[in-house]
C-alpha cells in the first residue's frame, strides 16, 4: 500500500577522523586496505568525487587511484581502480574485495616489484564522522519534491544518493525508496538506474527533475 | 566595533549561520577552555582571538588562558618546535626538567574550569597531568607537523598526548599512530579581520608608497616570520632568477613573536643576502600591522610561501582569499590550500618557484583565473565559520566517540 509520508531532506556535515595508518607503497596499501574500517574505504572511494564538484581537478575520482597515479606513477593500476563501477556493488565489503583483488593481481603481474612514493607523499587513511541533520526542506508529494529539489544543497543530494545506499546500507538511494512508497515505483526504478558517478551533482539533480517531470506528464 | 556572528552572513550566507546555531544548541551547556602559550603573534593566537568571542555568541561559554614562562622556557619550546619538525637539535635533561617545572608552576596558577579543555601545541601539553585529579574532557590540539619528529622530544611528549581524550591535527600528514582518536581540523582565516577585509585601492596604494614599492612593476611577496623553515633565502634566490627576465620587486615582510627568539638571527641573514639590491624590501613589521599586511598582499602580483616545513601556512589562504595566485612549497598544509595548477603552484626548489612565478607574470589571465579559484576554495574550506563548526563537532564527538554517523534527523 502506498503511504503518504513526506520526504524530509537531510544534510550531512563531517569531521575527518585520522586513522594514523599510512602507506608508502602498494604492498603497504594492500595490507591496510584489507583491515581498515569500511568507513575509511567509503571515504576514500567517494571523497574526491564530492570535493571535485567545484573544480574539474582530476582525471580520477577516488583517492586510491589518484595516489597510485600521482605518488607511485603506476598508471595502469590507477586506471583499473578508477574504472571500478561503484554502482554495481551493494556493499562496501564488495568494493574492498574488488580493490584488494585488483591490487593483488597487479603486484603479482609485476613480480612483487613495488615503487616507493616520495617522502611526504604517503597515502594517509582517513574516515569521516558524520553529523546528519534535517535541512528544514520537506516534500509532501512528487510535484512538491520536484519543486524543492533545485533548492536542496549538493551535500544533501550527496547524502541521500551516495551515503544512504552504501554507508547506511539501504537497498537503494533515499529518493527511490520514498518514491516507491508513494506509488511511483517506475520513477523510483529509473532514478535507481542513474549512474551518479558519471555526472556532477548538479547534473544528477537535473536528471532526476527531468525524469520526474516526464513521469508527471505521462 | 566588535565583529558579530551575523556579520559573516554577507560572506557565507544566512543558512550557514543558522546551521552553526543549530549545532551549537546541542552543546550549549558546556564550558570550553582553550590554553596556549602566547596571547599575540602566530596563527594560534590569531585564531583564538576570533573563535572565542564567536563561540560565546553561539551560547558556549568559551575562555582562553595563556601559560606563563621565562625566556629559558620559550627557548626550550622553540628548540622542541624545531625538533618536532625533524630538525636536529640537542635535547638535554636540564631542558626537559625546566619544561616540567614550568608546567608545575602553571598548574598552580591556572584555573582549569572548562568542561572541555583544549590545549594547543606542545608548550602547555603537560597540563594533562591534572586530568587524574579533576577529570573533564581534554583535547590536544596540535598545530604543527609532528610526522617525523626527533624521537627524544616525541618520546617525552607522547605519554602526555596519550592521556588526552582526543587529539586534533591540521591535516592527515601530521597524524601519528596514537592510542587516542585523532581528528582533522584545518585552521582558518577571518574574512572580516583587518588582515583580510576588503580595502580601497587608495589604501593599498598608500601602503605601497609607504614601503617604497612601485605599483607599476610586478611585486613578489612572502609574508612570514623570519624563520629558516620559511626559507626566506630560497625566496631571494628565486627572485634573482625571475629578475633576469622580469623587472620585478621582492617584498619579504613579517612580524616577530615572543616565543620565537631565533627570529632576529634569521632577519640579519636575510638583510645581508638582500644588501645592495634596492628592489628587495625586507620589512620587520611591528605588532598590529595587519591592515598593512592586507594592503601589501592586495598590492602584490604573485604571493610566495616557499616553506621547507610548515604547520599549515595560513598566509596562503590569506593571499588566495585576496585572489592572488600563490607559489608555495609542497609541504604541510600548503598542499591542501594550493590545488596545484588550480589555485597556484606547488614547488620543491627556488628554481621551480622562479619558473612558476615567471609563468604567472607572463599570463595575467592565468593569475586572474587562479585568483578566483583560490577565493572560492578558501570560501568553501578555510574560513572561520567552518572552523567554528568544527569546534562544535569536536565537542559533539566527545559525546559520541564510537559512532561513525551521528544522526539528528527524522527519517
Amino acid at each position: 500500500m502506498p503511504h503518504s509520508e513526506p520526504f524530509v531532506f537531510n544534510t550531512e556535515r563531517r569531521l575527518v577522523v585520522l586513522t594514523g595508518q599510512k602507506a608508502r607503497n602498494l604492498p603497504e596499501l594492500l595490507a591496510i586496505l584489507k583491515r581498515i574500517s569500511e568507513s575509511s574505504i567509503f571515504y576514500h572511494s567517494h571523497e574526491e568525487y564530492f570535493l571535485s564538484r567545484q573544480f574539474a581537478r582530476h582525471e580520477f575520482y577516488n583517492d586510491f587511484s589518484l595516489w597510485i597515479s600521482e605518488a607511485l606513477q603506476e598508471e595502469p593500476l590507477a586506471e583499473k581502480l578508477a574504472a571500478i563501477d561503484l554502482l554495481s556493488f551493494s556493499s562496501i565489503r564488495q568494493i574492498r574485495e574488488r580493490m584488494v583483488a585488483e591490487i593483488a593481481a597487479f603486484l603479482e603481474s609485476t613480480g612483487g616489484r613495488a615503487r616507493e612514493c616520495p617522502a611526504g607523499d604517503e597515502f594517509h587513511f582517513c574516515r569521516a564522522k558524520s553529523f546528519v541533520v534535517p535541512t528544514g526542506i520537506v516534500a509532501r508529494d512528487l510535484p512538491d519534491f520536484l519543486n524543492r529539489l533545485p533548492s536542496v544543497s549538493d551535500t544533501s543530494l550527496y547524502f541521500h544518493f551516495f551515503e544512504a545506499r552504501l554507508r547506511l546500507g539501504r537497498i537503494t538511494n533515499d529518493f527511490s525508496f520514498w518514491l516507491s512508497g508513494i506509488g511511483q515505483e517506475a520513477l523510483a526504478d529509473e532514478i535507481d538506474r542513474l549512474n551518479p558517478y558519471a555526472m556532477t551533482l548538479d547534473e544528477l539533480r537535473r536528471r532526476i527533475i527531468q525524469l520526474g517531470l516526464k513521469r508527471l506528464g505521462d | 566595533m566588535a565583529i558579530r556572528l551575523q556579520d559573516y552572513e554577507q560572506i557565507v550566507g544566512r543558512e550557514e549561520i543558522a546551521e552553526l546555531s543549530a549545532f551549537a544548541d546541542r552543546v550549549r551547556n558546556k564550558r570550553l577552555q582553550n590554553i596556549n602559550s602566547t596571547a599575540v603573534g602566530g596563527g594560534v593566537a590569531e585564531i583564538l582571538t576570533r573563535l572565542v568571542p564567536l563561540l560565546g555568541e553561539l551560547g558556549i561559554e568559551a575562555t582562553w588562558d595563556v601559560i606563563k614562562g621565562d625566556q629559558a622556557f620559550f627557548n626550550i619550546t622553540k628548540t622542541f618546535h624545531n625538533a618536532l619538525h625533524g630538525h636536529p637539535e640537542e635535547i638535554t635533561r636540564e631542558m626537559l626538567d625546566h619544561f616540567q617545572a614550568n608546567t608545575e608552576a602553571n598548574l598552580k596558577s591556572l584555573d582549569l574550569n572548562g568542561d572541555v579543555i583544549v590545549v594547543h601545541d606542545p608548550q602547555p601539553a603537560g597540563l594533562i597531568r591534572k586530568k587524574k585529579e579533576i577529570g573533564r574532557r581534554w583535547i590536544w590540539r596540535c598545530h604543527i607537523d609532528v610526522s617525523s619528529p626527533n624521537p627524544e622530544v616525541w618520546n617525552f611528549l607522547r605519554p602526555m598526548v596519550d592521556q588526552y581524550d582526543a587529539s586534533v591535527f591540521s591535516m592527515p600528514d601530521f597524524a601519528r599512530d596514537l592510542a587516542v582518536p585523532q581528528y582533522m581540523v584545518p585552521p582558518s582565516i577571518d574574512p572580516l579581520s583587518d588582515k583580510n577585509k576588503p580595502l580601497s585601492q587608495s589604501t593599498v596604494q598608500e601602503v605601497l608608497d609607504k614601503y617604497e614599492l612601485d605599483s607599476t612593476r610586478p611585486i613578489l611577496t612572502q609574508i612570514s616570520r623570519f624563520d629558516r623553515l620559511k626559507d626566506p633565502l630560497g625566496v631571494i634566490a628565486a627572485y634573482r632568477l625571475v629578475k633576469m627576465n622580469y623587472d620585478c620587486q621582492l617584498l619579504l615582510a613579517g612580524g616577530g613573536a615572543p616565543d620565537d627568539p631565533e627570529g632576529e638571527v634569521v632577519l640579519r641573514e636575510v638583510q645581508e643576502a638582500a644588501a645592495g639590491d634596492p628592489d628587495i624590501h625586507v620589512c620587520l613589521l611591528p605588532p598590529f600591522s595587519d591592515l598593512e599586511i592586507n594592503a601589501l598582499v592586495r598590492g602584490s602580483t604573485v604571493v610566495m610561501q616557499k616553506s621547507i616545513k610548515e604547520g599549515f601556512g595560513l598566509t596562503v589562504s590569506e593571499a588566495l582569499w585576496k585572489k592572488k595566485p600563490v607559489v608555495g612549497g609542497r609541504v604541510g598544509g600548503i598542499k591542501l590550500q594550493i590545488l596545484n595548477g588550480v589555485t597556484g603552484f606547488l614547488v620543491h626548489s627556488p628554481e621551480g618557484a622562479a619558473r612558476r612565478t615567471m609563468q604567472l607574470l607572463a599570463n595575467p589571465g592565468l593569475c586572474r583565473t587562479m585568483g578566483e579559484n583560490g577565493h572560492q576554495h578558501v570560501k568553501q574550506n578555510f574560513l572561520l565559520t567552518r572552523h567554528l563548526k568544527d569546534y562544535l563537532f569536536l565537542m559533539l564527538s566527545l559525546d559520541h566517540p564510537d559512532e561513525d554517523i551521528v544522526q539528528f534527523y527524522e527519517n
